[in-house]
């Protein structure tokens, strides 16, 4: 009999479910503590920052599963990495199931709040910010999962990044909404990745709002199936201050979305104004690359039912003097480079990889960058809207599996 | 009753002799406190390792702050671990790699007045490899644990007699993983066939390391050291600056920058094999350099290290833009100087 009750005690030892634990850390315990609790924490725990200031010298990292970083609220408990000494960002996380939320992250020496290779990660109601707002020497990026799959960033605030707010690289299956992205070079950055809505955020006061970007040389390529919808994109008009040699740096003061060579993008039910370069253009990689797996022209680009107010008075830096030459001032709301590969210029592009502009309110043009620079005393650009009605399937709505979605 | 403590008897059975390595406490879910608690040493304070850990030295070491670095490996007896050609060893559960970092007061004297700052041991158990950092005592007689990690302060007079006062820095348990990752595993980076591939002693006679290692039964599947890779030792005049500057990358910047790595999404690999040019750095375009970029558009230009961005990140010191990340916060003038003449050579 007793030795039942042993087998059955072992049994139920393998059976139970993880305990899971709440630590919690004040800020007054000081950040060796912190540090210990990040280190120690075993699946499924959640750790509770207090409300407070933790003034940290080292970044932070997560390598448990499951585990949920909890502060007090964006305002009221804050990770200071003003006297940062050592490692790339404030907070890396590099394994899955995790939850972020209610905290600040402020002036970190690189990144902000970094994960990589995780699946399931959540950042929620969480702030990051340079406090001392636009500067070249500010960290890159503010939120930034890459590597990533199933990335719900819901409730953002990020200030101050010298690249993009909130950066999302080489991920698969991400949402980012009810966000906002202030005082950036870019709002919101979607680069190289796949299946990802953006919606009901607010991008202001940045050089540019909304990127979609594909670059090439990266180990994931063809970024593609992207939804921005819903957005307020307005005022960006904080003058470019990331560093040179990063993409970003070529972003025109004032520019809403820039969709740059990905695919099967969409991009409506915006409110777009007072973007002083151009509302929403849609463009090939500008510059010199050699990677013979990468395609440079932005490929099955839909824009509709957007509403947008004043552009396009005052194009910025070398893009959007580019656009300026060829198009005149004002620039249109929409504007396509109508750069395709040679072969297509030649002949014809397929329905599924036109450029669609369905648009009652905005303007629009073509600027026929190939035509132009072969024969400019003949090109005009081409403002017949009508001509580029038309649809394409989209994309289904990205669902999670921390929200209940199949993974 | 009697059951358990005949369990309990043969565990202490299995664990062998005293004096002898503590395997039990390796593959164990939690690290003890003390390093001496593993038993790799028969004397701590002298560095003497126990029967079976097996000295080793890195043809092309990590730059940490120049400390001076003592390796050693262990597999359990019996045991060995798998060749491969281009990756770290396979090790057996049990296995065990211990490396000391220390600093001598003078480096015009570095063997003596050594005074050893940290052990960093990683721990093959049966969910893998595990890493743990053990601080020094004052008296130099045992190591303890360390999750936090810890800050330093330390001096030492370098070659040129000048006094060097900085912080050194422990890396905490999560940190290790940043560099010690491959696929998301934490994983051995130093005990690979093209490091250990040389002559060394380590007090029983010069022997090359490989060698030494399959007569101890301690390496398996292993080809004829003189047919394995090899890298040279970087600091080698007569080695070519190209594979001096290639193992000096390798090392020190490819446990990140692989296609396995950490650094796998900044598309910058700098293995030792690698043969794709952009990959390597050149015309290459930085992808999330921030200001790290120093307003360069790319990581190598040929012919051209002050306008080439890998160059700029190795030089510095400011957190943010220098590379490697963590694990230095000093700059290493030798190593800068032959990555400029690599740079300035290449085409």
């Amino acid at each position: 009999m007793r030795h039942s009750i042993w087998l059955a005690g072992i049994a139920l030892a393998f059976a139970a479910p993880a305990f899971s634990a709440e630590i919690l850390v004040n800020p007054s315990e000081g950040a060796e503590r912190l540090v210990e609790a990040f280190v120690s924490v075993a699946p499924g725990d959640t750790i509770v920052l207090g409300e407070g200031r933790f003034d940290l010298t080292e970044g932070l990292s997560l390598d448990a599963e499951g585990v949920t970083i909890k502060g007090a609220g964006p305002d009221k408990t804050v990770l200071s990495f003003k006297d940062q000494t050592g490692s790339g960002e404030g907070l890396l996380v590099t394994s899955n199931k995790v939850v972020l939320k209610d905290f600040a992250v402020e002036d970190t020496k690189g990144d902000g709040v970094k994960s990589k290779g995780s699946d399931q990660i959540s950042f929620l109601n969480l702030r990051v910010e340079w406090t001392n707002g636009p500067d070249a020497k500010n960290g890159a990026y503010g939120v930034y999962p890459v590597s990533s799959k199933n990335v719900l960033i819901d409730g953002v605030t990020v200030k101050g990044a010298s690249d993009a707010g909130i950066y999302v690289g080489q991920s698969d299956n991400i949402i980012v909404r009810n966000s906002t992205a202030s005082l950036n070079v870019a709002g919101i950055e979607i680069e190289n990745s796949y299946r990802a809505d953006v919606y009901g955020n607010t991008a202001t006061h940045n050089t540019g709002g909304i990127l979609i970007f594909d670059l090439p040389n990266l180990p994931q390529m063809g970024g593609r199936d992207i939804r921005v919808f819903g957005n307020t994109v307005v005022d960006n008009d904080t003058p470019n201050f990331a560093p040179k040699g990063n993409i970003v740096a070529m972003v025109p003061k004032g520019l809403g979305v820039l969709v740059m060579a990905n695919r099967n993008v969409h991009v409506f039910d915006n409110r777009f104004d007072n973007n002083a370069t151009t509302h929403v253009a849609v463009i090939s990689y500008p510059l010199s690359f050699d990677d013979k797996t990468y395609g440079s022209n932005p490929r099955g680009v839909v824009v509709r039912d957007n509403a947008y107010g004043k552009a396009g008075y005052a194009p910025e830096g070398e893009v959007g003097q580019t656009f300026a030459d060829v198009a005149g001032l004002p620039l249109p709301d929409v504007l396509w480079d109508g750069v395709t590969p040679l072969t297509e210029w030649l002949t014809w592009t397929a329905a599924e990889d036109r450029v669609y502009v369905n648009e009652t309110d905005g303007s629009f043009a073509n600027l026929k960058m190939i035509s132009n620079f072969l024969f400019p005393w003949k090109t005009a650009p081409d403002r017949r809207i009508g001509k580029y009605a038309g649809a394409l399937p989209e994309p289904a709505p990205v669902k999670l599996p921390q929200e209940g979605g199949a993974s | 009753m009697r059951r358990l403590a005949a369990a309990l008897g043969l565990a202490l059975a299995l664990a062998g002799p005293a004096g002898a390595v503590d395997i039990a406490a390796i593959t164990a879910d939690k690290p003890p406190e003390t390093l001496s608690a593993f038993g790799f040493f028969a004397d701590m304070a002298a560095r003497k390792p126990a029967a079976g850990v097996m000295p080793y030295a890195m043809a092309t070491p990590l730059f940490t702050d120049f400390a001076v670095k003592f390796r050693y490996a262990f597999t359990p007896p019996g045991q060995a671990a798998a060749w491969s050609d281009n990756e770290a060893f396979s090790f057996p559960v049990g296995s065990a790699l211990i490396k000391t970092f220390a600093y001598p007061a003078d480096f015009a004297k570095p063997a003596e007045a050594i005074r050893m700052i940290e052990t960093r041991v990683l721990l093959n158990g049966p969910d893998g490899w595990k890493a743990y950092a053990y601080v020094w005592n004052a008296a130099q007689t045992d190591a303890t644990l360390k999750l936090a990690g810890a800050k330093i302060p330390l001096t030492f007079r370098d070659v040129s007699g000048k006094d060097v006062a900085f912080t050194y820095a422990v890396p905490n348990k999560n940190q290790c993983k940043g560099c010690h990752a491959l696929n998301g595993a934490v994983t051995p980076i130093g005990p690979k066939a093209r490091n250990l591939n040389h002559v060394a002693d380590h007090g029983g006679g010069a022997k090359n390391q490989l060698a030494a290692w399959i007569e101890a039964g301690a390496l398996a599947g292993a080809p004829d050291p003189a047919s394995a890779p090899a890298v040279p030792d970087w600091r080698d005049e007569a080695a070519p600056l190209e594979a001096r500057a290639r193992a000096w990358l390798d090392v020190n910047c490819a446990h990140c920058h692989r296609r396995e790595g950490p650094a796998s999404n900044s598309g910058l690999f700098l293995t030792w094999g690698e043969q794709d040019r952009t990959a390597l750095g050149f015309d290459k375009r930085p992808v999330a350099a921030g200001r790290g970029s120093g307003d360069l558009a790319f990581d190598i230009v040929a012919g051209k290290p002050d306008e080439s961005i890998l160059f700029r990140r190795i030089e510095s010191t400011e957190p943010g833009v220098m590379m490697p990340e963590i694990g230095r916060s000093l700059a290493d003038a030798e190593a800068i100087a032959l990555l400029r003449r690599w740079i300035e050579s290449s085409r």
